[in-house]
């Protein structure tokens, strides 16, 4: 368990990292955008809202548990502890990345620390629950974690995955980041019931649904799942509300957003929210709070300027890695 | 193949007895699928190995392809070998997207860092009358998916071998066997098939085409449950003096280019012969591999036998004019000659 001040740095090195990719995103794209332009070409689906989600749960995950993220995945690797600068490398294509280019942001490998991607809504369900069941055979008290948006609570493979889960009692954490609309439509249109955590209950396993995006509750509940699924009590569904500060990727106008709501979210910032807790309950100091923005700050431009250093592929590099040789 | 002592078995048990024997070899090795634990799989290829290795390592899923082909993904990225069953080859359609963008991409996407040795295995082919969800073939859509290996068995000698290169291999094998072929009872099933099967534990390298039949005339380029109907048409011929090359291609990813131009080289005809759909299949491609490396060597325009472009039909009478028979061969290898 990471202390309150560690988990708020880290929540801290996400927005920056979210903030600043979406600055250098928008290098090359003007005046006239195009997504195939500058440094980081391709889509990019930022989290920043999403922080307390990120560390809330990972401040209970090992470096050995794995954990499989969705296509917005920038605050799972970082909490995982992903390398920043390998990721940011990768996020610019360059050899010095996770995969030397082959990946880009929704395709985030690396196997270090257990952490693995897909571009696919739902498809990291079930790759989780076989992790899980590898895990538990060694019993070796690891867990895996799957993350995913609200949409992809109606995709078969989440409901394949928490029968599956259930009946091997699989050392899993299925965690849903509701953060109220897939792509532009909202969670009312999509979902017939408010929670998704009521699906628990179909496949006899526990659920928890969490409103208000606030670290401190996500890592309450997330630590009772884990602590169950290591002790060998199967999987948990956890539902978090969230908020997701840029459109579900860098260019959508957000027309379908009401008026206000991005202002209210905002408002109700969790990085702000946790500092001032942290700062009324004397955890945290204004010169500690600026030191953890002057060390984060530098921590991204490092991975930002590792990544611009490094190399481009060679063309032909595209022809390695589709099967392992010998 | 041939020894003094002949061991023959079905191509069903020479599967079989591969898994137990990779299994007993490596604790990782896992089975899971719909009914391959008591049952033993619908078409036998897991017979015994629920009794000798218990439901620990033999697991009987849930009919959740997606869960139970994903969590292949998973669990072979964190140490297990996992063999999965589903089967019909026809029932992939609803676990397609954790095979063909995950399992197949995932070590290309990771730039090689993640492995995911996995065997999917399925049963192919028709012939019976269980009509077009049921009989279909469909490999080469696999093949035409990058990161997936091809494997098609004519013989129980082959399925052996193969099975456990398959289950040694790191990378995702998809291993294909064809129900006419397995030696069930239940189920018309080619002699053929059921050959000498040595004990000990082999490998058949993935890759290699074997040349089954050896001719001058006309060379049957084929796979799968077409190798003994060509077989069978190129004894036919025999009396007409046509001397018929047939050759078995085993793997279709890898693909031994090399044997296709060189019987070719050889007999300077060649006939494709395919249970799969004709159009942008093996059939194209192999034909397509003639005319970039073997042009000059052809007498005669190559020549395609597969299904036609229709779903597999019911009746006995339609099904029969939809897949190739030995009559259809034999028919193609005299137009070819001509």
């Amino acid at each position: 368990m990471e202390s309150y001040v560690s988990m708020y740095r880290t929540m801290c090195l996400i927005r920056r990292y979210e903030d600043r990719m979406a600055e250098i995103y928008t290098e090359g794209k003007s005046p006239l955008f195009s997504i195939a332009a500058g440094p980081v070409p391709g889509e990019m689906h930022l989290a920043a809202g999403q922080e307390p989600v990120a560390v809330g749960v990972m401040a209970h995950v090992r470096p050995d548990d794995a954990v499989t993220a969705p296509h917005r995945p920038h605050h799972l690797a970082i909490a995982k502890g992903v390398d920043l600068r390998r990721m940011t490398a990768e996020i610019f294509g360059r050899t010095t990345g996770l995969s030397h280019g082959k990946g880009g942001h929704m395709h985030l490998f690396d196997p270090s620390v257990h952490f693995s991607c897909s571009g696919i809504v739902g498809a990291g369900f079930p790759p989780a629950v076989g992790a899980a069941l590898a895990f538990k055979r060694q019993g070796s008290g690891r867990v895996a974690v799957a993350f995913a948006g609200e949409g992809a609570a109606n995709q078969g493979t989440f409901h394949e995955s928490l029968n599956l889960a259930a009946l091997w009692k699989a050392p899993v954490l299925f965690v849903i980041e509701d953060n109220h609309y897939a792509i532009s439509v909202p969670k009312a249109q999509s979902t017939a019931i408010v929670d998704n955590s009521d699906r628990a209950r179909s496949y006899g396993i526990p659920g928890v649904s969490l409103r208000g995006n606030d670290v401190l509750a996500i890592s309450e509940a997330a630590h009772e799942a884990i602590s169950r699924a290591r002790e060998g009590q199967g999987p948990t569904l956890l539902e978090v509300e969230t908020t997701r500060l840029y459109g579900h990727f860098q260019g959508d106008a957000e027309a379908y957003l009401h008026t206000g709501e991005k202002a209210e979210w905002r408002q109700h910032d969790p990085i702000v929210r946790f500092r001032n807790y942290l700062l009324e309950h004397h955890l945290l100091s204004m010169a500690d709070d600026a030191a953890i923005q002057q060390d984060v700050a530098t921590l991204v431009e490092d991975a930002i300027a590792y990544a611009r250093q490094s190399p481009e592929p060679l063309p032909e590099d595209a022809w390695t890695d589709v099967f392992i040789e010998g | 193949m041939s020894t003094t002592t002949a061991r023959k078995l079905t191509m069903a048990r020479a599967i079989s007895e591969a898994i137990g024997q990779e299994m007993a070899h490596d604790p990782n090795v896992l089975v899971w699928g719909e009914d391959v634990g008591v049952y033993g799989g619908i078409f036998g290829a897991t017979q015994g190995l629920y009794a000798q290795f218990g439901e620990d390592r033999v697991l009987d899923t849930p009919i959740s392809e997606s869960a139970f082909i994903g969590a292949a993904i998973g669990a072979s990225a964190e140490g297990l070998r996992p063999i999965v069953e589903l089967m019909f080859v026809d029932f992939f359609g609803v676990a397609m997207d954790q095979i063909y963008n995950h399992l197949a991409k995932n070590h290309y996407m990771s730039g090689g860092s993640v492995r995911h040795p996995v065997v999917l295995m399925t049963a192919i082919g028709g012939g019976y009358s269980d009509a077009a969800q049921h009989s279909q073939t469909l490999y080469s859509l696999f093949a035409h998916v990058p990161g997936l290996k091809v494997v098609v068995p004519s013989n129980a000698y082959d399925a052996k071998g193969l099975m456990i290169s398959a289950i040694r291999d790191d990378n995702p094998v998809m291993y294909f066997f064809h129900k006419g072929l397995l030696g069930l009872g239940w189920m018309p099933s080619d002699d053929w098939a059921e050959v000498h099967v040595p004990e000990d534990r082999y490998e058949i390298p993935f890759g290699q085409a074997q040349v089954v039949g050896t001719g001058t005339d006309l060379s049957i380029i084929t796979i799968g449950a077409m190798v003994p109907k060509a077989m069978k048409a190129r004894k036919l011929l025999q009396p007409a003096g046509i001397a018929v090359e047939v050759v078995d291609l085993r793997t279709l990813v890898p693909l031994d280019r090399k044997a296709i131009v060189e019987t070719v080289m050889k007999t300077h005809r060649a006939l494709i012969v395919d249970e799969d759909y004709r159009s942008f299949g093996m059939s194209g491609e192999i034909a397509a591999i003639l005319a970039e490396e073997a042009l000059d060597y052809l007498e005669a325009p190559v020549r395609r036998l597969a299904v036609p472009d229709i779903p597999i039909p019911y009746s006995r009478i339609l099904e029969q004019s939809a897949i190739p028979s030995v009559e259809a061969i034999t028919q193609a290898v005299h137009a070819l000659m001509e």
